[in-house]
């Protein structure tokens, strides 16, 4: 622990990989994950932050489910749509996580592209991702005000547990938020690719630093996080 | 001298250190209001927490008149009592201690003392202070709203917060939810950038085990923030809903004056599980700062390296971890089944083996230690002794079978106000003495320093340790006066009274340490750039205060770790951690 010079305190050395490599990183000086950007970093806690929240909002949900004393209103018959003639389960949930999990494909693309460099085709990808994602939220939008129209509130609704309307509402409309905000960031961030910002160092109008095209991937970081915790909501809440 | 980063993953250059460029400000209002530099968001994160830590004071002040002489001062009222007790505990857990704690001296010593220039995001860490800025704005603001601020008491159980008849529930209560979620978002913002600064932009040479335990602390206890103030959020929100919307998340049926209410169905033991998971390791995200710090202070003026270093840090770690499974030891008398008070009371006493080391180690690095009797170090021997007093309490309550009958009784308030009241403040007061010289190059007053800690030492003890006995006498918290009460002797009346005084005492020799504050700001000795002799690299910096940036053109390489006294055959006392080694001794 003393006198022990910064070359030799456990850096340098061979990269190891596995467990001794993870050991090495963290006791070596500067950084404790190698490679790793600032900001990629900083997306990382914030998703395990948010992971917090939502699985918090899940917890709370499913604590009322079980505590309340009322039947819980059938989640595949709430969710059914008639599509010419057909009384189809879920359809529109089905719909709006295919479309969700596309755009993850898409994303993951667009952070490929970016990495070649390649403006155009990260631009465009990011666009279309962009644009499922609206699609997602437009498609809420639409449940919603169905369910609004057959008299679903977050106080009460015709077919069983009050805490039915209010935990749709509050848990689907968060994570709406958080697709929205996505969604926002990516037509930014895709901006920002198609102008070129990050080939030419263009620096940030808020914070004045030159952005890169990681950017792009840790847009991604988030938009992954987005689609995953979908899934939970989908297992969790619809399904059950 | 090798450099394990440089190396390039992938065709993208990362974006390393090097590469990042500080944000230089190019007016008076971005130098000093809208600042993106960690000092200048330190100073104002503890001006504003002790500006409103003022406001706190003299709520219990008033607290204090009304328990010892009721009907004295004749605006207050029960209603107001309850107001009182809520603004209070709620300004000094959230806005005082953790915003002092994790916003002020984690701004202030994490780029400082891990040799970085400024943290990793300078324009979030702006946008974290003066979204707390506006969360404190709103909480002031429900002092001045129809019906006043909440007076649900600081834990705001439902049902009763949102009820009618609580007060404040017109606007208070919406005001105190809005309130706590700016200042989750704001502190979240500030959290991710501590985090990341400590994990990724550490300055050569820089390990974490060679941190300094003060980052630990607060390192950890930021952790726990980041993963516990979402359950806070998530309450609020939920609660918010049933208050505004009309929703039963908390809600069950309930008639009140005869009426059927429209809530049904809801969880009000959900939302306490909510909020003392985030409340639980709350109490660590004030204390385990305070630790550090401490261990750091002992250090220093006992010139003596700190005993047991590793132990040090993975105490921290481990009482971080276990203060998230402890939580329903608030809860005991709500109603759970008898194994789960038996599963919280293990977890709840296990923690006491990581304090044990933690202060066994303070103890053994005073032992035989060159103790300089400095005001840092005053106050330091206060902690270890206050924490010791209000540790073992805990015992006490976090026994199922002793809390019970204790619960709800002012026991309950002279415990939690020892350990996490009077103990970090101590810390608060010991670090502002150690850092003050740094932060402003000027010594605060010594003799001003010593009035105003053996006042607030030897006050705080005649103020909670006579609260103790009331408690166990029987006497109950939250009641606004006590009325004829056959079970509670005389003798607590004149406690009473006597408490009253001294906190009237106690709170009136903030004035001298706040006169102290200002007064030395001109006036003060020089202090020089390191005036306590320490090894750390704040105190190493070529200027005090230290200048835009910290470190002039070069980064500090640290060579050893930060506990370098009293080394044998070296030329001082202390080594500094960027003190070359010396090739004699090698």
């Amino acid at each position: 622990m003393n006198e022990v010079l910064p070359s030799t305190a456990h850096s340098e050395a061979a990269a190891s990989s596995g467990l001794p490599g993870i050991v090495q990183d963290w006791s070596s000086d500067r950084q404790a994950f190698k490679h790793v950007s600032w900001g990629k970093a900083m997306m990382w806690v914030f998703l395990l932050s948010d992971t917090f929240v939502f699985a918090t909002f899940l917890i709370s949900y499913m604590t009322v489910r079980m505590s309340t004393t009322v039947p819980w209103p059938n989640p595949s018959e709430v969710f059914a749509l008639e599509i010419a003639g057909h009384h189809l389960p879920l359809i529109l949930i089905a719909i709006m996580t295919f479309v969700l999990i596309s755009s993850s494909g898409t994303m993951a693309m667009a952070v490929n592209f970016g990495y070649r460099r390649d403006r155009r085709k990260t631009a465009i990808l990011m666009l279309v991702t962009a644009l499922l994602g609206a699609a997602f939220v437009g498609m809420q939008a639409f449940e919603w005000t169905k369910l609004i129209s057959e008299g679903v509130r977050p106080w009460g609704n015709p077919w069983g547990a009050d805490q039915f309307g209010a935990s749709f509402f509050m848990i689907t409309g968060f994570h709406g938020t958080h697709v929205t905000i996505g969604v926002i960031f990516l037509f930014i961030i895709a901006r920002k690719v198609w102008r070129g910002d990050f080939d030419q160092g263009r620096r940030g109008f808020f914070t004045s630093r030159k952005g890169h095209y990681e950017i792009v991937e840790i847009t991604g970081l988030y938009w992954h996080f987005v689609d995953l915790v979908w899934v939970f909501i989908f297992a969790l809440f619809y399904l059950w | 001298m090798a450099d394990v980063t440089h190396g390039v993953a992938g065709p993208v250059p990362m974006p390393d250190h090097d590469d990042v460029e500080l944000y230089h400000p190019k007016s008076w209002i971005t130098r000093y209001v809208f600042s993106q530099d960690a000092k200048v968001i330190a100073i104002q994160y503890s001006m504003t927490a002790l500006a409103i830590g003022l406001v706190a004071l003299v709520l219990s002040w008033l607290m204090r008149m009304q328990l010892a002489f009721p009907g004295f001062l004749t605006f207050i009222d029960a209603n107001f009592y309850y107001q009182l007790i809520t603004m209070h505990g709620m300004i000094m857990v959230i806005y005082l201690l953790t915003a002092l704690f994790l916003g002020g001296f984690g701004n202030y010593l994490i780029p400082l003392m891990l040799g970085a220039r400024d943290m990793v995001f300078p324009y979030v860490n702006m946008l974290s202070f003066w979204i707390y800025f506006l969360a404190v704005l709103v909480l002031v603001g429900g002092f001045f709203v129809a019906g006043g601020p909440t007076g649900a008491g600081w834990t705001l159980y439902p049902p009763q917060a949102i009820l009618a008849n609580t007060p404040g529930q017109q606007s208070g209560i919406i005001i105190m939810l809005v309130s706590l979620m700016l200042f989750i978002i704001g502190f979240t913002m500030g959290g991710l950038n501590y985090v990341v600064t400590v994990l990724q932009g550490r300055c050569k040479g820089m390990t974490l085990m060679r941190m300094p335990l003060t980052i630990w602390g607060i390192f950890t206890a930021t952790v726990m923030a980041l993963l516990a103030f979402p359950a806070l959020f998530v309450g609020a929100v939920m609660m918010l809903l049933d208050r505004l919307i009309g929703t039963s998340f908390f809600m069950p049926s309930i008639v009140a004056m005869g009426e059927r209410l429209a809530y049904k169905g809801g969880s009000p033991i959900l939302f306490q599980h909510l909020f003392w998971f985030f409340g639980h390791p709350e109490v660590y995200i004030v204390a385990l700062p305070a630790f550090g710090i401490v261990s750091d202070l002992i250090s220093t003026h006992a010139r003596k390296n700190i005993f047991g270093y590793r132990m040090m840090v993975w105490a921290l770690v481990g009482i971080g971890a276990l203060s998230f499974v402890v939580w329903a030891h608030h809860m005991y008398v709500s109603g759970m089944h008898p194994a789960f008070g038996f599963f919280f009371a293990t977890t709840t006493l296990i923690i006491a083996i990581p304090t044990a080391i933690k202060v066994y180690n303070w103890v053994l690095t005073l032992w035989r230690g060159d103790i300089h009797l400095t005001l840092p170090m005053l106050f330091a021997l206060a902690f270890i002794v206050t924490f010791v007093n209000g540790g073992l309490t805990g015992l006490f309550l976090g026994n199922v079978v002793v809390d019970v009958p204790l619960s709800d009784t002012m026991f309950v308030v002279a415990h939690f106000h020892m350990v996490m009241g009077v103990a970090p403040i101590l810390v608060i007061f010991g670090a502002i003495y150690h850092w003050y010289p740094k932060i402003t190059g000027r010594m605060l007053d010594d003799t001003l320093g010593k009035l105003h800690f053996w006042i607030t030492f030897l006050g705080a003890y005649a103020i909670f340790f006579p609260m103790h006995y009331i408690g166990l006498m029987g006497v109950p918290r939250r009641y606004h006066e006590m009325g004829e009460m056959a079970f509670v002797p005389p003798s607590t009346v004149d406690l009473n009274i006597f408490i009253t005084v001294v906190a009237l005492i106690v709170g009136a020799a903030q004035l001298v340490f706040l006169f102290n504050l200002i007064w030395s700001l001109r006036r003060g000795r020089p202090a020089g750039g390191n005036p306590w002799r320490a090894t750390t690299l704040e105190w190493q910096t070529p200027q005090t205060p230290p200048a835009h940036g910290n470190w002039g053109k070069e980064l500090p390489v640290v060579y050893r770790w930060a506990y370098d006294y009293s080394v044998p055959g070296a030329a001082q006392d202390f080594l500094p951690q960027n003190q070359p080694p010396d090739p004699r001794l090698a």
